[in-house]
């Protein structure tokens, strides 16, 4: 599963870990993410993340 | 303690901040005029506290404060930003003048909770087109994310036409006057471009993305007042406005930098020589010497400049310390260079030059030349091929702009 960076801040959403205080479960696929999830770190958009190289 | 007096800003809002007239050093920004905190007081039937000041002048603006109207009156307290220079006094002017509410962003909440802690009151979160009524007046916040922290926010204050920006729009600079209009515009410049460039240079796309906003939320804007250095009034704000815009875009301007350390003095005679290649090639440019010239006065200078040629010497296998600190520097702040180069001496590895270049591609700043190189002390040869270097590295930059 593929890791996704902030553009904004840097954070990195790591599938593997999901993100459980925003109620992302680990194990959790970015294209399983919901849409109205914002980054933790800064609260940008998911569109505001590009795939990480 | 002296009484410090409130500064009236435009009918009902009052400038309440500290001068601190003897900052230097700012998270590694060298503030040479110092600062100001701005805070402002709006009295309206709901009397509004923007903003703190740092936790040492909380007796300052305390006393501003009471210079208008006693501070336990005040209901309402907003913070647009988090940074301590800013929120430092906020639990305090919360506790000591019981203030009903406190609002912030929804990061905000996060970051003042990260902050304060348990001595944090509630909050009361606000987000983008939310707006509190005050009586005449009506506070409406627009959330700036990242510019600079996750939480920043503006506050615009309908009735009197004044837009509360935070750091955005801003400078570090101390002085008895609270209007831009008291200071000239060499200076204006010369701070707002410093401020820019050490604190905003990274989100210019996001800046960028304010500037077109702030037209279509149809705010009437008399006065921009922002939590550092002088009020822009009587539409000067559009002079801040229009600079933010072009700093922002980050064009590569048609001027060369050539910033460099040295051990013996050999890399700073191919510096002296790059240079020369440069003026001749018809670029105004400037050479900066890390022994003489700080970090957050070298980004200033090197933002936006079209050539940057940087050299160091080899030590211990690597580039000169200073150096290493300035590129750390740069690859946060990420500037925009249309042509790079990297130059050095060196006794027997020479790794410094190369590190130079590596450094800058990292930061995907262009290098047409490879990088040029000279054991120990140049002879005139050697400052021969430095000039034409660097006369090579202009008309690079000048092929690119012509294109």
């Amino acid at each position: 599963m593929k890791k996704y960076v902030c553009d904004v801040c840097g954070y990195i959403y790591d599938p593997v870990a999901g993100d459980p205080d925003s109620g992302v479960k680990p194990n959790t696929a970015w294209e399983d993410v919901p849409a109205s999830w914002v980054c933790p770190d800064c609260g940008a958009s998911k569109n505001d993340f590009s795939e990480k190289n | 303690m002296a009484d410090y007096k409130a500064v009236k800003v435009t009918g009902n809002v009052w400038w309440v901040g500290a001068v601190d007239w003897h900052l230097r050093e700012f998270h590694g920004y060298r503030t040479s005029r110092g600062s100001t905190y701005n805070a402002f007081l709006v009295i309206d039937e709901k009397i509004t506290l923007i903003d703190t000041v740092k936790a040492p002048f909380f007796e300052e603006m305390r006393s501003r404060i009471a210079s208008v109207i006693d501070p336990e009156k005040i209901d309402y307290i907003v913070s647009n930003h988090a940074e301590m220079d800013h929120s430092g006094s906020l639990v305090r002017a919360m506790q000591e003048f019981k203030a009903e509410k406190l609002f912030c962003s929804m990061q905000g909440e996060k970051a003042l909770r990260a902050h304060f802690h348990d001595a944090l009151p509630e909050l009361t979160v606000v987000k983008t087109a939310d707006s509190i009524e005050l009586g005449k007046n009506s506070l409406t916040f627009v959330e700036t994310k990242m510019l600079h922290w996750p939480d920043s926010m503006i506050s615009y204050l309908s009735g009197e036409k004044v837009l509360f920006s935070q750091d955005a729009f801003g400078m570090h600079l101390a002085g008895s006057g609270r209007f831009a209009d008291e200071y000239c515009d060499a200076l204006l410049y010369e701070e707002a471009r410093k401020y820019f460039a050490n604190i905003l240079l990274l989100q210019s796309a996001k800046i960028t993305d304010l500037l077109n906003t702030l037209p279509t939320l149809n705010l009437d804007i008399d006065f921009v007042a922002p939590d550092h250095g002088p009020i822009w009034r009587n539409g000067d704000h559009n002079k801040i406005l229009s600079l933010y815009s072009e700093f922002a875009a980050q064009k590569p301007e048609k001027r060369a930098v050539v910033l460099f350390d040295t051990m013996w003095h050999s890399t700073e005679a191919m510096a002296g020589a790059i240079a020369e290649g440069l003026i001749e090639a018809g670029l105004p440019t400037e050479v900066i010497s890390l022994h003489s010239c700080e970090r957050s006065e070298a980004i200033t200078r090197i933002m936006s400049a079209g050539v940057l040629a940087i050299g160091t010497p080899t030590i211990n296998n690597n580039m000169y310390p200073s150096l290493g600190d300035m590129l750390v520097y740069m690859r946060g702040l990420k500037p925009k260079i249309a042509v790079g180069g990297a130059f050095g001496s060196f006794g027997w590895s020479g790794e410094g030059a190369k590190q130079i270049a590596e450094a800058l591609t990292a930061m995907q700043i262009e290098q047409p030349l490879p990088p040029m190189v000279n054991k120990y002390v140049p002879d005139d040869a050697a400052l021969e091929n430095c000039r034409i270097w660097g006369k090579n590295l202009a008309e690079k930059l000048l092929e690119k702009i012509n294109n």
